[in-house]
C-alpha cells in the first residue's frame, strides 16, 4: 500500500506546484505599494518645464497615474484606450513620462492625441524608482487620500479596464464618474 | 612520424595570462569612477552583485545594460555615497520593488519555505534512508543460509 501512495502523493504534489507554475508570469512582479500612500514626487511638467506636478495636484481625486514613454511600444498600443477612457470623462489621467526627450514626448501627443491632464517629465528615472516603475506601460489606481489601489502593469485595454479597474474604482464612489472632490 | 607541433609564442601566453589579472574595476559598468575608498567600493560591488534587474530578471543590476538598471546602480551609488549601510539600501529597494529584488531574499515568513526547503529535505532523505537500512539489515543477506 505504502509502496504505491508515496510516489503517487509526492507526484501529486509535484504535479500541482508545476502546474500553478504555467500560469505563473514571472515578468508580473506584485508591487510592495499596493494599500500604501503614493511615493511622493514634484516633477515639471513634460508641457510647461516652469510649472510643477506633484502628489498635491492629485489630492482629493481618484485618478490614474500612467507611466509611459515614446520609446515604449506597449505604450502606443495602449495610447488610443487611453485618449478614449479620457474623453469619456470617467477619469482624470496623470502621465509620468519616464526617461524620454522633451521634444519627443510632446511630438507624440501632437499627434496621437494627448490624454492626460498632465505629464510629470522624469528625465533620470528617480521619481520612477521611487514608485517601484520597472517596465513601461505601467498605470497605477490612486483614491482620493492619495493610496495605491492597483497597478496594471502591460497595456491597458477595455476588457482590463473592467475587469481590474472598475470594481476597485466603484468601491471608491459607487458610480463613474467619480466626484473630483472629496465628500461631493 | 613526428607530426610538427606549433607553438603558441610565450609572449602571447603571457598576455593572455595578464589579462586574467586586471582588477574587476577595469570592467566596472558604471561611467562613474569607483569608490576612492576601497572598502565602500567592495561594500557597493557585493550590493549591485545581489540585486536582479526587474527588466532583464535573470542578470544582477552589475551585470545588466538596461536603463533602469544603471538608474538603480546610480540610486544606490549616491546612497552609498552619503553614508547609507547596507541595510538602508536594502530596505529602499525592497519598498519600491519588492523582496523579488533581492537575489538573497531575507528570512521571514513568506521565505521561510524558501530558505527551510532544502533542509527540511535533506532530513527527510535522511529519515527514509534510515528506514530503508533498517528494512534492509532486518533481512538476511543473499547466499546466506537461514538458520
Amino acid at each position: 500500500m505504502w509502496r504505491f501512495l508515496v510516489p503517487v502523493s509526492i507526484f501529486a504534489v509535484l504535479a500541482a506546484f508545476f502546474y500553478r507554475g504555467l500560469g505563473l508570469d514571472p515578468g508580473y512582479v506584485p508591487s510592495p505599494l499596493l494599500g500604501k500612500p503614493a511615493p511622493e514626487f514634484e516633477l515639471p511638467r513634460l508641457k510647461d518645464p516652469a510649472a510643477m506636478l506633484g502628489n498635491r495636484d492629485l489630492d482629493g481625486r481618484v485618478a490614474l497615474l500612467n507611466v509611459w514613454a515614446t520609446w515604449c511600444v506597449g505604450c502606443r498600443q495602449e495610447h488610443g484606450f487611453l485618449v478614449d477612457l479620457a474623453e469619456s470623462g470617467a477619469i482624470p489621467i496623470y502621465g509620468l513620462n519616464w526617461k524620454d526627450d522633451r521634444q519627443t514626448a510632446l511630438n507624440w501627443l501632437t499627434d496621437l492625441g494627448d490624454p492626460y491632464v498632465a505629464s510629470a517629465f522624469d528625465e533620470l528615472g528617480e521619481v520612477a524608482i521611487d514608485w517601484g516603475v520597472y517596465g513601461a506601460p505601467e498605470t497605477f489606481l490612486l483614491a482620493r487620500d492619495g493610496t495605491v489601489l492597483h497597478k496594471h502593469i502591460a497595456p491597458l485595454d477595455e476588457a482590463i479596464w473592467a475587469r481590474d479597474f472598475l470594481p476597485k474604482i466603484a468601491e471608491q464612489c459607487g458610480s463613474l464618474p467619480c466626484p473630483l472632490e472629496a465628500g461631493e | 612520424m613526428m607530426r610538427k607541433v606549433r607553438h603558441v609564442p610565450g609572449r602571447i601566453l603571457m598576455l593572455i595570462a595578464a589579462c586574467a589579472l586586471l582588477p574587476a574595476t577595469v570592467w566596472a559598468i558604471d561611467p562613474e569612477p569607483p569608490f576612492e575608498d576601497p572598502q565602500l567600493e567592495a561594500q557597493y560591488q557585493a550590493l549591485i552583485n545581489e540585486v536582479r534587474c526587474l527588466v532583464c530578471q535573470n542578470q544582477t543590476i552589475a551585470d545588466s545594460n538596461a536603463p533602469l538598471a544603471a538608474d538603480l546602480r546610480r540610486e544606490i551609488r549616491e546612497m552609498m555615497g552619503e553614508g547609507a549601510s547596507r541595510s538602508e539600501v536594502v530596505e529602499f529597494l525592497v519598498a519600491r520593488y519588492g523582496e523579488f529584488v533581492l537575489y538573497r531574499p531575507r528570512f521571514q515568513p513568506s521565505t521561510w519555505a524558501l530558505w527551510g526547503g532544502p533542509a527540511f529535505f535533506v532530513i527527510l532523505g535522511m529519515v527514509v534512508f534510515a528506514r530503508i537500512l533498517r528494512v534492509r539489515m532486518a533481512q538476511p543477506l543473499e547466499g546466506e543460509e537461514s538458520p
